[in-house]
């Protein structure tokens, strides 16, 4: 298989032939394991939905596979009528929406200012940034000095310690590195333009792409913290979406009035209709990423790709 | 996705004023009129790095302090490796050491192949558009939650009525109890692993392989190279860079183990291969508030991980030239 054949030795008529008499048990492959990934990518995903509006029984003796079976709707009652999802729901996107704006506050102009080449402490700076993405105090530490800020039961925990998170800042630093030219900038310098207006009226305007990007990379941290809730937070006013899923499809608490699905005097029944509450509470606390993510999913791509230009 | 910084600022023009050199007062105070602005721009995000990730690392001796709620975080007495050496005797050491490896290690290489595999295999479609759509659709998973992901799990893999089980089944494979068991518990987590991660972080291998020279695939066919040839000899050399520092990255972390997802996969019958260092620290820290000797046992975790980011940047810039540092 390692062996290169040179020009020499593979004759015109033999290389044209062999190329495409090849080529095609390999297309074939490749289309399989593409239809394959695809299938096993999205499958999971399609059947959480139709479970999700299927009659619960159908379901739980396999009759579900590629179309809903006797619709129910049973579970988007209970989880329209459970108040825990809704506080949950509420919670998250005051969190994730006052987070990622401070996240962007803090942020860009901080990456703004350690992509200026003449700035010459940038380098032990992101030297002691980067550290931190390695290196942390662990989680009692943590804990302590959160305790010590009054931030136990207090949202702000979900705001404040996760307002800059280095690799985001590291993104946007290189992308306004490579994207903004050092022209614009001598030109603007002549007119008397300083640093910070400079970053508002030029900087800025122009980096959409990349405040979408670190937007959304932000957003979706936010929506989807589980940890901060678990650890610093016991009031469950305050607690997001995240740690009512984790009641509802983990510790067997679907039914908001405390009867488990499984065991109980449920049994095997009540244990479907918890099911179809799980597959319902699945969709409804994905949605909003799956809605979004194909007006989105360029960015998040872009993120990569930014993020991968060598700083 | 290096974390490289840059080599130093091109010319800078502070040479301006001749012979006698500004002393350090002087220097610092055009330093400050020039840029006071970055710093301000800087000072927060420099704030909330400040607080939020070098006072706990400021806490960390606390490993070898007795813990005193009266005298606060760093105040109680010296104790030395009072708090190390019963975790090093103790019986669940080597338990704990040999899942955390266990999973991470098992992680890092299923996660480290199969996103190659799959920008290669991206890679050899030749109409863009359905290039593009199979690249969108295999990194739709990565967002969604981790609490979203074993609640999936859970009812895919139920014994009564999962999905999953009920197809294993029909080919045979039945009465297994899939996430309440010991021999099960590591595929389940890294198989899961694989399915939401995979087409994410093929991205930045695909954005590598774009990057590679449409002139190295025409020689490569005038020479009449087979499709897996090139693959073999100038697809995967062009990987190659981008590998080692992904590799370097995630060596970096072999003992950090996601806590919230084995956390949440968690229960008694999969205890003993499902305790890792992260769950039993967040045990004993906060559900027990042993906080000096929880305190020791993190520290041991952040320096074994550091330890292995930096043997493998060393390896690295030995056996190729690229690193992180």
């Amino acid at each position: 298989m390692s062996t290169t054949i040179s020009p020499a030795t593979a004759p015109l008529r033999r290389r044209r032939i062999g190329i495409s008499r090849s080529d095609i048990p390999f297309a074939i492959i490749v289309t399989l394991i593409c239809a394959a990934v695809l299938f096993a990518t999205l499958y999971p995903i399609y059947f959480v939905a139709i479970a999700s509006i299927s009659d619960p029984t159908a379901v739980a003796t396999g009759r579900v596979a590629f179309l809903p079976k006797g619709i129910s709707l049973f579970g988007y009652e209970q989880i329209l009528a459970d108040s825990r999802i809704w506080t949950g729901y509420r919670n998250t996107l005051i969190y994730s929406i006052v987070g990622t704006a401070l996240n962007l506050a803090v942020t860009l102009p901080a990456a703004y200012a350690l992509s200026r080449r003449e700035f010459r402490p940038r380098r032990p700076i992101m030297l002691g940034l980067a550290f931190t993405m390695f290196f942390s105090g662990g989680l009692i530490p943590t804990y302590l000095l959160y305790k010590d800020l009054g931030l136990l039961d207090n949202w702000l925990v979900f705001i404040l310690p996760s307002a800059v998170n280095v690799f985001n800042l590291i993104i946007a630093r290189s992308f306004f590195e490579a994207s903004l030219p050092e022209e614009l900038f001598e030109a603007a310098m002549l007119d008397g333009v300083d640093y910070f207006r400079f970053f508002l009226t030029i900087a800025l305007p122009l980096s959409k792409a990349l405040i979408s990007v670190i937007g959304l990379y932000y957003l979706v941290q936010h929506w989807n913290d589980f940890f901060t809730g678990l650890i610093f937070v016991r009031d469950y006013d305050k607690q997001p979406l995240q740690i009512v899923l984790r009641d509802i499809l983990l510790s067997n608490q679907a039914f908001s009035g405390g009867a488990g699905g499984a065991g109980g005097s449920g049994g095997a029944y009540g244990q479907q209709y918890a099911d179809q509450i799980k597959y319902g509470v699945i969709i409804v606390s994905t949605l909003p990423v799956i809605i979004l993510y194909p007006f989105l999913q360029k960015y998040f791509e872009k993120g990569v790709m930014i993020g991968s230009v060598k700083g | 996705m290096s974390v490289r910084t840059d080599t130093p600022a091109p010319a800078p023009d502070t040479a301006a004023p001749p012979a006698p050199a500004p002393g350090r007062g002087a220097r610092l105070r055009r330093h400050v009129a020039r840029y006071w602005q970055l710093w301000a721009m800087l000072a927060p995000a420099l704030g909330f790095v400040i607080v939020f990730a070098y006072v706990p690392m400021y806490g960390i001796q606390l490993a070898f302090r007795e813990f005193d709620f009266t005298a606060g975080l760093t105040g109680g007495k010296w104790v030395g490796l009072k708090y190390f050496i019963p975790f090093f005797e103790s019986p669940l050491f080597w338990d704990l050491m040999r899942n955390t490896v266990v999973i991470s290690m098992a992680t890092l290489v299923l996660g480290f192949i199969t996103p190659i595999f799959l920008a290669l295999v991206i890679n050899q479609i030749l109409r863009s558009r359905i290039k593009r759509a199979v690249q969108t659709i295999t990194y739709l998973p990565h967002f969604i939650s981790i609490v979203v992901i074993v609640g999936m799990l859970q009812v895919f893999l139920s014994p009564t009525s999962g999905l999953i089980t009920r197809v294993l089944a029909f080919f045979g494979i039945d009465g297994v109890n899939f996430l309440g068991s010991t021999s099960t518990f590591v595929p389940v987590y890294v198989i899961s692993e694989v399915w939401q991660h995979t087409g994410w972080n093929s991205i930045i291998y695909l954005a590598a392989l774009a990057g590679v020279s449409t002139h190295l695939y025409e020689a490569a066919k005038i020479d009449g190279a087979s499709k897996l040839q090139i693959i073999r000899h100038v697809d995967i050399p062009a990987l190659v860079p981008t590998m080692v520092i992904l590799l370097i990255l995630n060596m970096g972390g072999v003992l950090n183990t996601g806590f919230e997802k084995v956390f949440l996969m968690q229960n008694t019958l999969n205890l003993p291969v499902s305790e890792v260092i992260s769950t039993y620290t967040y045990k004993i820290g906060i559900l027990s508030s042993q906080f000096s000797y929880s305190t020791a046992i993190g520290l041991f975790n952040t320096v074994i991980n550091f330890g292995f980011l930096v043997l493998a940047n060393q390896i690295a810039k030995r056996a190729s030239d690229t690193s992180l540092w």
